[in-house]
């Protein structure tokens, strides 16, 4: 039987109104190097995860449960999932 | 006393905490690898601070989820004392026995100054020859 896996990518991302010191160096070095206009930075992280797994439904449960479990603290980040369709692997 | 000083990969103070407890104590404590599952009878368990897993992910976020951190809970839970110290204490945290999260500095400098420390409660072992409200330095 072919093996599927899901790809999906996991974006970790500051709640509203959490302190960025990151995004805001960020933002001061974009405006020193002539950046104009620029209203505001706030960093996050992508994970790309690979997984064995042909439901989408039960591939989505999975990596709700490794974002919530450590991917994410959800004291003060937000997460969101996308699956990436159709990757197999033979 | 017995106690535990756990060692993660990356923690770095762990000779440090072991000599300061065989001074104060009389007794060298266990060390105890993170791999492992079990803690023998202690009457005091200790997180040296150092940078577990290089501070990847988050500080403290990948230790406070190896095997040895549910034995710590329960011993927690049991009222067996946890001491965490820096990295440590960023491990209690991301495992849940300390309420909250660490943040970044909101200054972008590097911060190192003398701070004064409130005493908020003498009702701990931590704090019971303090009295409330005394400020220590």
């Amino acid at each position: 039987m072919e093996r599927v896996a899901v790809k999906a990518i996991v974006t970790v991302t500051l709640k509203s109104g959490v302190l960025d010191p990151q995004g805001k160096a960020i933002e001061g070095a974009l405006a020193s190097l002539g950046f104009s206009g620029v209203d505001s930075v706030r960093q996050g992280k992508i994970f790309e995860i690979e997984v064995q797994e042909s439901d989408p439904g039960r591939a989505s449960a999975a990596l709700s449960a490794m974002a919530e479990k450590l991917l994410a603290n959800t004291v003060i980040e937000n997460y969101r999932i996308e699956l990436v369709p159709g990757k197999d692997i033979a | 006393m017995n106690s535990a000083v756990i060692v993660f990969p990356g923690s770095n103070r762990d000779r440090d905490m072991i000599e300061a407890i065989e001074k104060i104590s009389g007794r060298a404590p266990l060390t105890i690898w993170y791999a492992d599952t079990e803690i023998p009878a202690v009457d005091l368990i200790v997180i040296p601070g150092g940078f577990s897993y290089g501070d990847y992910l988050r500080s403290g976020a990948i230790a406070a989820r190896t095997p040895i951190m549910p034995a710590i809970s329960e011993r927690a839970a049991a009222g067996v004392p946890v001491l965490g110290i820096c990295n440590g204490f960023q491990i209690l945290c991301e495992a849940g026995l300390l309420p909250g999260v660490l943040m970044r500095n909101a200054s972008l400098r590097f911060v190192c100054r003398e701070v004064h420390l409130c005493v908020e409660t003498s009702n701990s072992v931590f704090t019971k020859l303090y009295h409330p409200g005394e400020v220590i330095r």
